[in-house]
C-alpha cells in the first residue's frame, strides 16, 4: 500500500473506503475479545465462516470478527448490521438459522435479549439497557472494528485528529486544549494529563519519550484490555498527538505478557499505520518524525508503577526509583518521558476532533470526560461500562448492572484495585468521580468495580487484597515488605479464629506507618482495602476475633457443614460428589458429614438440591451430635 | 524427558538468540521468547544469554526471579493456569484452585511427575467477567463449576 503524502491523500483514501461500503449490506459481526474466546466465541466464528460458504454467500454479505462489545455476561454476541439485531449466547448450532433469517430479514425470537423483570425482548442492540444507559465514546466503536484492519478504523472517521493535530494546530495548541479540557489520567491517579505533557515538553534533554501504560496489574480490571485488543489504532493515534505536542518522536508501549492478544493487535496496528505512512518518517508530509515499539512486561504489579515501568522497558528488573526524581525530566534512560495510561491516551483523538469545550461539557466539575469501568463479581451484567464522570455506583451497578446476581444481597463495591477500599450500601448514591470515592476511603483508581454480595467475607477480603500486595510488593523498602506481611499475619490469624482483642489497634497502626513511610504507591496504599472494611465491616472483624465466628460462612477454620437430618432426603448427591468420601449415607438412610475428614470445600452445599437444602454451614456454634444409628432409616410414606 | 541444556535446547536458545546480539536493553523480550520456546529457562541458557547480550549473569538472575514469567524449572507439557485475580475470588476460585490441587496432586507452583501438567496461578486474564477463568494450555475455560475441571482436564493427554 503507497504511504500517504498528505493529508489530502488520508481524505482520500477514506472516501475510497467508505464509497467501497455499503451501508445497506448484510453484514454479521461476531465478537472475538479474550472473554469471548474463553467461552467459546471461536466455534462460533467458525461455523459462520462454513455456513456462509454452503450456502454460497460468502460473497453477498460480510462476517467480521470485532473487539469486545462489554456485554461480556452475553457473549458469545453476534450483531447482525444493517437493523444491528443483537443475538446473545450464540453457538455454532444457532448460526444457520440467522443467516438464513437473517437473508429473510426475519428474527431469530429466541436468541434476542429478554427483559428479567418484564419478559419483554429487545431486538436492537443499543436498546439494551445495559448499553441504552451507557455513553460509550471511547469503547463504542470496539464492535464495529476488526482491529486488524486499520480500514476498519479510516471508515469510521478515525485518523481525522491527527492531521488536524499536525496541520491545524501547533504543539502549543494542541497543549492547550489537552488543558482546557481538563483531561486527567485514567490510570488512577487522575494527574492532569497536560500539566505532566508539559513537564516533559519543557525538561531539557533530548531524546523525549512518551510510553502507553498497558500493564493494567489491578486484578478484576479489563478496560485496557478490550481497547488495546479491539481498537488499537485510537491509542496509537492519541499517542501520535501527544507526542506531537510534546516534541517526542519515539514511543513506547507496555503490555503485560497476560494480554497476547492486545500485544499482537497493537504490533498489527503499528505495522499498518507504518505502511500508510501514518507513523514513521515524515508523517502525512507534515515533517513529523514519530516511531512507535512495544514491549511486553514478564507478570510483575509493581511495573505498572511510572518509575518501575521504564526500568522495565530498558531491560531492568522493574522496581520503582524514588520520587523525587520525576520521570518527565529523568526518566526512560535518564530522558525527558511521559507515561499515560491506555484510556488517558484514546480520549486524546476525541479532544482534538471534537474540542475541548464538549469534552468538558461530559462529567463532573474536577473530573471530566467518560470513563470505563470493569464490573464484576456478583452482579447480573457484567462486563464493561462506559459512563460520564460522576453517574451514580447505583446507576451504574443497577440500572446498568442489572443489580446483584443469584437473588443475593448487595454487600459492598470494591473500587480502585488492590490500593481501593470497599464501598457499603449507604453510599451508593455516591457519584463516581477522582474525588468523590476518596473521601470515602476508597478511590476510582483505573476502573475496577467489583460487586460483592452476603457470601462474601470481608475480612477474607481484606486478607485477599494484603496477601496480593504482600507477593507484589517488589521488597526495595522495609516499611512496604515488612508492613505488609505483618498485617498479613495478622488477617490470617483473625480468619483462622485466634484473633486477639488488641489486633484492629495493631491494624490500624501499621496501615499509619505504611502510608508515610513507604516509598512508593504500592506500600502507601496497601491498608486502604484493610481500612475501609473496618470502617464499614467492623462488626464482622468483632465476630471473627471476639465470638470465632464467620457471618459469612467463608473462613475455613470457623465453619462446618452439618446435614440436618430432617431435611435430608438421602439422595446420595452429597456423597457421591464429596471429594474426599467425608459422606456417610446409604439409600433411605439419612446422610452424615464425617467431620475430621471434611475438607470444607463446600461442594455439598452446592449440589443437594435447593428443594431440600439440607446442607448447613455453621459457624460459632458446636456441630450438633450425630444422629443415633436407629434414627437414620427414612421411613418414607408410599 | 526433560534435562538442563540437552542438544535441541541449546539449539533453539541460540537460534534466538542471533537476532539480538549486544542488545542488552531486550533482555526482557529475550527471556520471554526463550521462556515460550523450551517452558523454562536452563541455566546453560541463562550463561549464553549473558555473554551474547553483554548483560552481567548476575543481572540476569535478578530478572528472572523477579518476574513471575519465568522458570528455573522444567515445566510440564501443559500449564494449567487458575486465575485468583479479585473477580474470580469473589466467585469461587479458591475452591477452583483447592479442586485442581487435588485433582492433579500437586500445589500450585508445581509440576506433576510424569510432566504432564504444571500448575500455576495468575492475578487476573482480564476475562474477569468470565470467571472463575481456568486456562489450560492456551484454551481458556470460563465461568467454571467445580465439577467440570476434572473433565477439562482428563481431556488431555
Ligand atoms: C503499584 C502500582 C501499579 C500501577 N499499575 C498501573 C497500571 O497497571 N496501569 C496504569 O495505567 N497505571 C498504573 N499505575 C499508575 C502509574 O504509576 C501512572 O501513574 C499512570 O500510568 C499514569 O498514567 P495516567 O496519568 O494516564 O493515569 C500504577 C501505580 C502503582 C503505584
Ligand atoms: S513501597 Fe513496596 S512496592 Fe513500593 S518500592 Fe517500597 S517495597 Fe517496593
Ligand atoms: S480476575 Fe480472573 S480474569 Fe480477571
Amino acid at each position: 500500500m503507497p504511504k500517504l503524502k498528505s493529508a489530502l491523500e488520508l481524505e482520500e483514501l477514506r472516501e475510497g473506503i467508505v464509497s467501497k461500503r455499503d451501508p445497506s449490506r448484510l453484514c454479521f459481526t461476531v465478537c472475538s475479545g479474550t472473554a469471548c474466546l474463553a467461552i467459546g466465541s471461536q466455534p462460533t466464528f467458525a461455523a459462520f465462516e462454513k455456513e456462509l460458504e454452503k450456502q454460497g454467500l460468502k460473497d453477498r454479505v460480510d462476517l467480521k470478527p470485532t473487539g469486545c462489545p462489554g456485554f461480556c455476561e452475553q457473549g458469545p454476541i453476534v450483531v447482525v448490521y444493517p437493523q444491528e439485531i443483537c443475538y446473545l449466547h450464540v453457538q455454532p448450532e444457532d448460526v444457520a438459522e440467522i443467516i438464513s433469517q437473517s437473508m429473510k430479514g426475519q428474527i431469530v425470537e429466541r436468541l434476542l435479549y429478554v427483559d428479567p423483570v418484564t419478559g419483554k425482548a429487545t431486538s436492537r442492540e443499543s436498546d439494551i439497557p445495559f448499553y441504552l444507559y451507557q455513553k460509550r465514546l471511547i469503547l463504542g466503536n470496539n464492535r464495529l472494528i476488526d482491529a486488524t484492519k486499520i480500514e476498519d478504523y479510516i471508515a469510521l472517521g478515525g485518523y481525522k485528529a491527527l492531521p488536524k493535530a499536525l496541520f491545524d494546530m501547533t504543539p502549543e495548541q494542541v497543549l492547550a486544549e489537552i488543558e482546557k479540557a481538563n483531561l486527567r489520567g485514567r490510570g488512577g491517579g487522575g494527574f492532569p494529563t497536560a500539566r505532566k505533557w508539559k513537564s516533559t515538553r519543557d525538561a531539557p534533554g533530548e531524546p523525549k519519550y512518551v510510553i502507553v501504560n498497558c500493564d493494567e496489574g489491578d486484578p478484576g480490571a479489563f478496560m485496557n484490555r478490550a481497547l488495546m485488543e479491539g481498537n488499537p489504532h485510537s491509542v496509537l493515534e492519541g499517542l501520535t498527538i501527544g507526542a506531537y505536542a510534546m516534541g517526542s518522536h519515539e514511543g513506547f508501549i507496555y503490555v503485560r505478557q497476560e494480554y497476547p492478544l492486545a500485544a499482537e493487535n497493537i504490533a498489527i496496528a503499528i505495522k499498518q499505520a507504518e505502511d500508510y505512512g501514518l507513523l514513521g518518517k515524515n508523517i502525512l508530509g507534515s515533517g513529523f518524525d514519530f516511531i512507535v515499539k512495544v514491549h511486553k512486561g514478564a507478570g510483575a504489579f509493581i511495573s505498572g508503577e511510572s518509575s518501575a515501568l521504564m526500568n522495565a522497558i530498558e531491560g531492568k528488573v522493574g522496581e520503582p526509583r524514588p520520587k523525587y526524581i520525576h520521570t518527565a525530566e529523568k526518566g526512560l534512560w535518564d530522558k525527558p518521558s511521559c507515561l499515560n495510561n491506555v484510556e488517558t491516551w484514546a480520549d486524546v483523538p476525541f479532544i482534538i476532533n471534537n474540542g475541548a469545550e464538549w469534552f468538558a461539557s461530559i462529567g463532573t466539575e474536577g473530573s471530566k470526560g467518560t470513563k470505563i469501568f470493569s464490573l464484576v463479581g456478583k452482579v447480573n451484567n457484567t462486563g464493561l461500562v462506559e459512563v460520564p464522570l460522576g453517574t451514580s455506583l447505583r446507576d451504574i451497578i443497577y440500572r446498568i448492572g442489572g443489580g446483584v446476581s443469584g437473588n443475593k444481597k448487595f454487600k459492598a463495591v470494591q473500587t480502585g484495585g488492590p490500593s481501593g477500599g470497599c464501598i457499603p450500601e449507604q453510599y451508593l448514591d455516591s457519584p463516581v468521580d477522582f474525588d468523590e470515592l476518596t473521601k470515602l476511603g476508597a478511590m476510582m483508581g483505573s476502573g475496577g468495580m467489583i460487586v460483592t454480595d452476603e457470601d462474601t467475607c470481608m475480612v477474607d477480603f481484606a486478607k485477599y487484597f494484603v496477601h496480593f500486595l504482600s507477593e507484589e510488593s517488589c521488597g526495595k523498602c522495609v516499611p512496604c515488605r515488612e508492613g505488609i506481611s505483618h498485617m498479613l499475619d495478622i488477617l490470617t490469624r483473625i480468619t483462622e479464629g485466634k484473633g486477639q482483642a488488641t489486633d484492629v489497634q495493631l491494624l490500624e497502626d501499621l496501615a499509619r506507618m505504611l502510608k508515610e513511610a513507604s516509598l512508593c504507591a504500592l506500600g502507601q496504599t496497601a491498608a486502604n482495602p484493610v481500612l475501609t472494611t473496618l470502617r464499614y465491616f467492623r462488626p464482622e472483624y468483632d465476630a471473627h476475633i471476639n465470638e470465632k465466628r464467620c457471618p459469612a460462612g467463608v473462613c475455613k477454620d470457623l465453619i462446618a457443614f452439618y446435614i440436618e437430618p430432617d431435611k435430608c432426603q438421602a439422595c446420595l448427591i452429597c456423597a457421591r460428589n464429596c471429594p474426599v468420601d467425608a459422606i456417610n449415607g446409604g439409600k433411605n438412610l439419612i446422610h452424615v458429614i464425617d467431620q475430621s475428614r471434611c475438607i470444607k470445600c463446600g461442594t455439598c452445599f452446592d449440589v443437594c438440591p435447593p428443594r431440600f437444602g439440607a446442607i448447613k454451614k455453621i459457624s460459632g456454634e458446636p456441630v450438633p451430635a450425630l444422629i443415633l444409628e436407629q434414627d437414620r432409616v427414612i421411613q418414607r410414606k408410599s | 524427558m526433560v534435562t538442563d541444556n540437552s542438544e535441541a535446547d541449546v539449539k533453539k536458545i541460540n537460534h534466538i538468540l542471533a537476532g539480538y546480539k549486544g542488545e542488552s536493553n531486550l533482555l526482557i523480550q529475550v527471556l520471554l521468547e526463550i521462556q515460550k520456546e523450551l517452558r523454562w529457562l536452563p541455566k546453560e541458557g541463562l550463561i549464553r544469554i549473558s555473554q551474547e547480550l553483554n548483560v552481567p549473569l548476575r543481572q540476569v538472575y535478578h530478572a528472572v526471579t523477579f518476574y513471575k514469567a519465568f522458570s528455573l524449572v522444567p515445566k510440564g507439557k501443559y500449564t494449567v493456569t487458575v486465575c485468583v485475580g479479585t473477580a474470580c475470588h469473589v466467585r469461587g476460585s479458591p475452591r477452583i484452585l483447592d479442586r485442581v490441587e487435588q485433582t492433579l496432586g500437586i500445589n500450585s507452583g508445581d509440576t506433576t511427575p510424569d510432566f504432564k501438567f504444571s500448575l500455576e496461578t495468575v492475578n487476573c486474564l482480564g476475562c474477569c467477567a468470565m470467571g472463575p477463568v481456568m486456562v489450560v494450555g492456551d484454551v481458556y475455560h470460563g465461568k467454571l463449576s467445580l465439577d467440570q475441571v476434572r473433565r477439562i482436564l482428563d481431556s488431555y493427554d
